[in-house]
């Protein structure tokens, strides 16, 4: 698993690669958790996720809560495989996705 | 006498065969793994999912159901039936034919404390962000993706096994 981040402004975009799971989300967390402070808009890129589990569900769901209180965040480029886990949780109902 | 000497997996495999549970030519597929049940175990449990699925006919969404599935089952073992202590979980991997379409069947054993995850209530996945709890969709997405779930305490150990359908056909 691999997250690129870019800043600008109060702009983050966060890619994520590869296979998010228990394992390696807490790393995730933490790091959003230390970036999030005066971003605006959050932008997931998941073009490169391969494979979710409830644990990167919690951490988006986490993020999705926090950013409707300062600012807004999208989801783009779900592919197949992970828009499948968003629709059996109804999280395609709660992410913002493009 | 000569069963008892049988290593578990054999064991089990023959006395299925002897209540009639299975039949020998069914069975194409048995492989188990025993590992201490914590989050940094979850990697051996990935592979020797990989190296079961491999020998596997199976599309490519199937598996990645079946492994999330084992992730999420794997968790909760460590979260919930060990938690603070540890202890071992067992993870059986068997694919099984005959009259159905071909199926892979993973049983997971522990020891720890008697834990049903099958009543846990379902998370309401209509719910707007604001009522959405954060978390409770692991044993969730195993209801949902698997195509049977049964759990059993039986000998001082939580028995909760997963089935799913691997054929062409599987969805």
């Amino acid at each position: 698993m691999e997250f690129e981040k870019t800043q600008d402004g109060s702009v983050l975009k966060v890619s994520l690669v590869g296979e998010l799971d228990s394992m390696n989300t807490p790393e995730l967390e933490e790091k959003l958790i230390k970036e999030i402070d005066g971003v605006k808009e959050l932008i997931f890129d998941l073009d490169k996720l391969e494979y979710i589990s409830s644990a990167g569900l919690r951490v988006l769901l986490q993020m999705q809560k926090t950013m409707k209180s300062q600012g807004s965040m999208v989801i783009r480029n779900t592919n197949e495989d992970v828009m499948d886990i968003f629709k059996v949780t109804g999280f395609i109902r709660l992410l913002n996705l493009e | 006498m000569e069963i008892m000497q049988l290593d578990p997996v054999w064991k089990r495999m023959v006395w299925n065969v002897l209540c009639g549970k299975s039949k020998v030519k069914e069975m194409l597929l048995m492989k188990e793994l025993k590992v201490e049940a914590t989050i940094e175990n979850l990697s051996k449990v990935f592979t020797f999912l990989q190296d079961a699925l491999e020998t596997c006919d199976c599309p490519a969404r199937t598996k990645r159901q079946i492994k999330l599935c084992v992730e999420e089952i794997f968790m909760n073992i460590t979260h919930y039936a060990y938690n603070p202590e540890t202890g071992t979980a067992t993870i059986s991997f068997e694919v099984e034919n005959g009259d159905k379409p071909p199926r892979a069947v993973i049983s997971f054993a522990d020891t720890g404390k008697p834990y049903d995850p099958l009543q846990k209530e379902d998370p309401d996945i209509e719910a707007g962000l604001d009522e959405r709890p954060i978390g409770g969709l692991g044993i969730y997405l195993v209801k949902t993706t698997m195509d049977n779930v049964e759990y059993e305490r039986k000998d001082g150990q939580n028995l909760l096994t997963i089935e799913k359908e691997i054929g062409d056909k599987a969805v």
